[in-house]
């Protein structure tokens, strides 16, 4: 950490010797009174006494971003500057009508060292690694800092990558929130996550820097008390937060809703649900075995986050259809289990695709559950564009399931079936719906070649459980 | 050089309280009965609330609105004033 160093008054000049356009100007500066910083070589330019900014700092702190550039200070207050060499504009900062005459009218600079890729996370730590208020952990020269970080506890059973200051610097370029900014309260422990400690938990995930406000949406949204993610953690059944993100942003930091989007091989998809699952870990204190009482789990636990294929859907999309503006970068989390395949590669008619997906809908979690859970229906391409040719939209399809979801009681009461399980004898005589009235959710993604679709099973809906939360992505 | 990571975590470390006395008696006792909600928690509690009044306890029943979140504090706050012990109900 360093302070910002004060200019000195009068006329000051940034260069670097590696500069072809720095090598044409050095002669000028001979010529006027002036305060050079040499950025590399510390003897160039040899025509004046440089001062030699070795570790940047002056650079850094005075937001140089190309050399040659020429900055006057008032009163140690910067009034002007000029990058590259402009013949006009060093004849006009410096007062000497006739300089450089013989130059170029107009030669652009080079990068300045300070925003060099390769020292810029190096010179961000040392110079604004203050920001960062985490405690920071000591590792001996002989600790392999990957089996160090398992052995803290801090991994979902796979290698993190290590979260140093410099890492954790260039994720927070990810976004314009503070640091320090509260984002949520994370269950269990009902602790506050800070915009940094998400970053931090965002680099052990291996996301970049782009992800993070995706991160820090979902994250918002699955602390809040309609999703619950304490129930949805402690509860003995396999779900967890089901990420599903919309708006043109999804598609601009690469993610997939294409062929395998809920699978892997998609930076984007994996790293934004493993970075909110690490924060429920790592802040949260969400541990298996502690306050997860999962009894089986599922894959989807360590990341479940994937796109809507929004070109092309029949359907709209999930993030409008629960409210938000078109066009609006947002994530929907759902309280899920693992998907599973529908296959149906017949039907080239709504109503006989309709009856498949009601069919195998009516087995989510138990065929005589009712009510008690919702689903989201990733319907696939090949099968949307069954519906999209009949002119069924995403209000016709969830009409049409909910007609073929109405089970009379007798199928569904205790010992019904053979089957113990079911609802009570006092509803015997009872129509009931396999889904509440916003029970299912649609969604567009795969990829364009298989008649398949998938069903996400749900959790304990509504008020006693939880439910889906759309929350806005903010930069 | 050694190598400095950020701490991933809260900071908090876990407060360990040493458990109460057994009490002596139960006939002195008023004792709070939490439903969280699952099925059959009743049956579970019914049964218990059956024998504590044999040994002579006062007994309070408690529910709590949904055995997917933690109880209310409102709730929490009404158990530690009116009673001296809880017993809650986990699951079916």
């Amino acid at each position: 950490m360093s302070a910002r160093p004060r200019l000195p008054d009068g006329l000051v000049v940034i260069v670097k010797e590696e500069c072809e356009t720095c090598r044409m100007v050095a002669p000028l500066l001979a010529q006027f009174e002036c305060t050079v910083y040499t950025q590399d070589d510390p003897s160039f330019p040899h025509s004046v006494s440089p001062i030699h900014d070795a570790d940047l700092a002056v650079s850094w702190h005075h937001d140089i971003e190309t050399v040659p550039t020429l900055i006057r200070v008032m009163d140690g207050v910067e009034i002007e500057r000029t990058v590259g060499w402009s013949q006009a504009e060093w004849q006009r900062i410096t007062g000497i009508a006739t300089l450089g005459h013989d130059l170029p009218l107009m030669r652009p600079g080079c990068g300045s060292m300070s925003v060099d890729p390769d020292r810029v996370d190096a010179l961000r730590a040392a110079f604004s690694g203050d920001v960062l208020k985490a405690r920071r952990i000591e590792l001996a020269d002989l600790d392999d800092e990957i089996e160090k970080m398992f052995d803290l506890g801090f991994t979902d059973g796979l290698p993190v990558v290590p979260p140093t200051a410099e890492r954790v610097l260039r994720m927070l370029q990810g976004t314009t929130r503070s640091p320090d900014e509260v984002v949520a309260i994370v269950p269990p422990d009902l602790v506050e996550v800070t915009v940094e400690k998400i970053a931090i938990n965002a680099v052990m995930a291996g996301c970049k820097p782009e992800y993070l406000p995706w991160v820090i949406a979902a994250v918002e949204a699955i602390c809040t008390d309609e999703f619950n993610i304490h129930g949805v953690l402690a509860t003995t059944m396999p779900v967890g937060p089901v990420i599903v993100c919309n708006g043109p942003g999804a598609k601009a930091i690469g993610m997939n809703a294409e062929g395998n989007a809920m699978g892997q091989g998609n930076r984007a998809n994996l790293t934004i649900g493993r970075a909110v699952q690490l924060v429920v870990r790592n802040v949260g204190g969400g541990r298996p075995g502690e306050v997860d009482r999962a009894t089986h789990g599922n894959p989807g636990k360590i990341s479940f986050c994937f796109a809507e294929l929004e070109q092309g859907s029949p359907f709209g999309t999930l993030a409008t259809a629960r409210g938000v503006a078109p066009g609006t970068n947002a994530v929907t989390v759902f309280a899920g289990e693992g998907p599973r395949c529908i296959v149906d590669q017949l039907a080239r008619d709504p109503d006989s695709l309709a009856n498949t997906f009601a069919a195998c809908l009516r087995t989510l979690h138990n065929p005589k559950s009712v009510l008690g859970f919702d689903v989201i229906l990733v319907v696939g391409p090949e099968h949307a564009r069954v519906f999209a040719e009949a002119g069924w939209d995403r209000e016709r399809l969830i009409a049409e399931l909910h007609a073929r979801l109405q089970i009379h009681g007798s199928e569904l009461v205790r010992g019904a079936g053979g089957i113990a399980e079911g609802v009570p004898d006092w509803l015997a005589d009872a129509t009931l719906g396999k889904f509440r009235p916003d029970g299912i959710l649609v969604v567009h993604a795969g990829g364009g070649a298989g008649l398949f679709s998938a069903m996400i099973g749900g959790w304990a809906n509504g008020d006693i459980g939880s439910k889906p939360v759309t929350k806005e992505v903010r930069p | 050089m050694s190598k400095l990571l950020l701490d991933p975590t809260s900071e908090r470390r876990v407060a360990e309280r040493t458990r109460l006395a057994r009490p002596a008696s139960l006939s002195d006792q008023v004792i709070g009965l939490l439903d969280i909600s699952k099925p059959r928690g009743n049956v579970f509690l019914d049964r218990l609330e059956e024998r504590l009044l044999q040994a002579g306890a006062q007994v309070k029943r408690y529910k709590k609105p949904t055995f997917t979140k933690p109880a209310p504090v409102d709730l929490r706050h009404e158990i530690a004033t009116n009673c001296t012990l809880v017993i809650e109900a986990l699951a079916d």
